[in-house]
């Protein structure tokens, strides 16, 4: 097995965005088991070191894929396609300012401890993402548009965040 | 993670936080965001006839060193004309807040932030 291959090979898995989730628990799963550092136990100190590096980068490989957010960020880093998220504060201000009003609106209805607001408001956001999430995966898999793959992208990373703002929001409610 | 102390308070007391009405004479807004970790800023600047920002207020989604960042900013504008306040890096707000590593992308935010903020004034009173 080779560990410097990408993700992807790595599962034998092809490199699109569309993924097989079962294959690639199976797979993980198999791999797993070959490269478990209990399994190298009584091995020499090179082969023990080994093991769990090769464990950890299976593992490594695995939660990237595992998420869509990060396997599409991997995919267009396959690409050549750098997403500049740190440094790159530039959106469009439409987006900003709808942004900015979704975390105002979840804000309030924590402080009014309203769960059906924010049920309401989980539901919304994640009908969003679903659909920018199947846009995603035709500008990666089908059209190979990269550049607008990545502006799809960055606009769901802030989804994400609010989707976790307001099922934390639940959580402290529900506790 | 362990905030500094300077962060913790600008965390637990934020200065300035609000927004300016619309139809206020010499405001401009600067919104940003970072995808890395989703974050969203809001910051708008009141300028004078002079050319000095008078007051400044901010409205930030994000972790302590983003609301740490930004309510440093409104009070560091304060007095400045809007190119001094472009004169700010976000190296002196990092620095000034003892951000770790991992929290830089907050202060280029803030950084960001302020030159949107410019760049709105900018726009309004050169048409």
């Amino acid at each position: 097995m080779d560990f410097s291959a990408d993700h992807f090979s790595l599962f034998g898995l092809p490199q699109t965005f569309r993924l097989d989730d079962a294959g690639l628990d199976k797979r993980y799963r198999e791999i797993q088991a070959q490269v478990h550092p209990d399994r190298f136990a009584s091995a020499g100190d090179t082969e023990r070191r080994l093991s769990l590096q090769n464990a950890t980068r299976v593992n490594e490989a695995y939660q990237t894929l595992k998420k869509p957010l990060l396997r599409a960020q991997y995919l267009l880093g396959l690409a050549g396609h750098d997403l500049d998220t740190e440094s790159n504060t530039a959106m469009p201000p439409e987006f900003l300012m709808e942004q900015m009003e979704w975390r105002e609106a979840v804000a309030e209805a924590r402080l009014a401890r309203d769960l059906d607001e924010l049920e309401q408001l989980h539901h919304r956001v994640k009908q969003r993402m679903n659909s920018r999430y199947e846009q995603l995966a035709n500008l990666l898999d089908d059209q190979r548009k990269y550049a607008a793959a990545a502006d799809r992208l960055r606009r769901l990373m802030f989804l994400e965040k609010l989707l976790a703002e307001i099922d934390d929001a639940m959580a402290a409610l529900e506790a | 993670m362990a905030y500094s102390e300077k962060v913790l308070d600008h965390y637990e007391n934020p200065r300035n936080v609000g927004s300016f009405g619309k139809e206020e004479e010499g405001v401009a807004t600067g919104m940003v965001g970072a995808p890395a970790c989703g974050d969203v800023m809001k910051l708008q600047i009141k300028v004078g006839k002079d050319g000095v920002i008078e007051d400044a207020k901010f409205k930030t989604y994000g972790c302590g060193s983003a609301i740490a960042s930004s309510s440093l900013v409104t009070e560091w504008v304060k007095g400045k004309t809007i190119d001094q306040a472009l004169e700010i890096k976000n190296t002196q707000i990092a620095e000034e807040l003892a951000l770790p590593p991992v929290k830089i992308h907050c202060s280029i935010l803030a950084e960001d932030a302020i030159k949107a903020a410019v760049a709105d004034y900018k726009k309004k009173h050169t048409e």
